[in-house]
């Protein structure tokens, strides 16, 4: 019987030290992506020729889109206004207070609109225009759905490098 | 000696502590203070700010952003991102919200919120239907003061 209950006892003991173990790891993750840095997986044609269609391994940062330190040109991962499961990468064109001008519908017709961005909203494009929704469809993007700055390409190896800003920072 | 490695222990614990309390505010609930009469009389029913209610907000709904009409939620505001406002969804994607002059169908990806107390409420009739994105979390409880302890329904 005394062998048995210190079984037990070592069982339980063990149990509770790999539970504390995992607990620690998974915040120390969740901290670390959610406030610091994340990596994040870009495909789609909407960013050529700045990310690649068929994918590419980017690092993202936290600190710049809480502190409110975004620029125009910088590419950031926001969350879809039509739909939150949705992460898609974009460019900043414009800022709070900028005058944006866009074509409606390139395939329609030449018929252009000015929108003057709202305050504590961007606005946001596809670096290949012509197959990107972005605002000039869902409209100006709420600070409150941008969820990190890309700064560099990871992987594949030969894209690794920062990325760019289109000389959009004045 | 000994003192300073027991700083240095309490330090790393207060701080993995203060760690894997983050992650759970973050991930699994949090409990906040709402403030202003905007949802009287389902939060805040007397005016005096001392006893405001205190609720706890679940994070296990943006997980998949599935909300249903009825849902209270905690978001920030699509002009002032830093500040937060707890309303109740009353229009879900798709759905048609009849304000003063026209119906408005709500878009996809967004919802209409309103304050239960609409005399005194800035919410979607001001600012207009909120991306789901802005979302927080759900409240589900109200947990202080004891005496207003309840379960908020759908």
């Amino acid at each position: 019987m005394g062998s048995s209950s210190s079984f037990w006892n070592v069982a339980y003991r063990q149990a509770m030290k790999s539970g504390v173990f995992v607990a620690k790891v998974y915040s120390f993750l969740h901290v670390t992506t959610t406030y610091l840095a994340f990596p994040a997986v870009a495909f789609g044609p909407s960013m050529i020729p700045t990310l690649h269609p068929s994918g590419n391994v980017v690092l993202a940062e936290r600190i710049s889109t809480r502190s409110r330190k975004l620029s125009r040109g910088d590419v950031i991962v926001l969350q879809s206004p039509e739909d939150p499961n949705k992460i898609p990468i974009k460019r900043v064109i414009g800022l709070e207070g900028d005058c944006e001008s866009f074509v409606v519908d390139p395939e329609k017709n030449d018929e252009s609109r000015t929108i003057v961005v709202p305050k504590g909203h961007v606005w946001v494009q596809g670096d290949h225009t012509q197959n990107s929704r972005d605002s000039r469809i869902f409209g100006p993007l709420p600070y409150g759905l941008i969820r990190g700055r890309v700064l560099w390409r990871l992987w594949p190896f030969q894209d690794f490098g920062p990325i760019d800003d289109h000389n959009l920072k004045k | 000696m000994g003192i300073q490695t027991l700083i240095w222990q309490v330090t790393k614990k207060a701080f993995t502590g203060g760690i894997i309390g983050l992650t759970i505010s973050d991930r699994f609930c949090s409990v906040v203070p709402v403030r202003g009469d905007s949802m009287s009389p389902t939060f805040n029913p007397q005016r005096d700010s001392y006893l405001d209610d205190y609720v706890l907000v679940d994070k296990f709904c943006l997980k998949d952003y599935k909300f249903a009409r009825g849902d209270v939620v905690v978001f920030s505001s699509p002009s002032h991102y830093k500040e937060r406002y707890i309303k109740r969804i009353v229009g879900m994607p798709g759905e048609w919200i009849s304000s003063t002059e026209d119906v408005i169908r709500v878009p996809e990806g967004h919802c209409w919120v309103e304050g239960d107390n609409k005399a005194s409420s800035l919410d979607s009739r001001t600012f207009g239907p909120i991306p789901l994105g802005l979302i927080g979390g759900r409240v589900t409880r109200v947990v202080w003061p004891p005496q207003r302890l309840s379960k908020i329904g759908g």
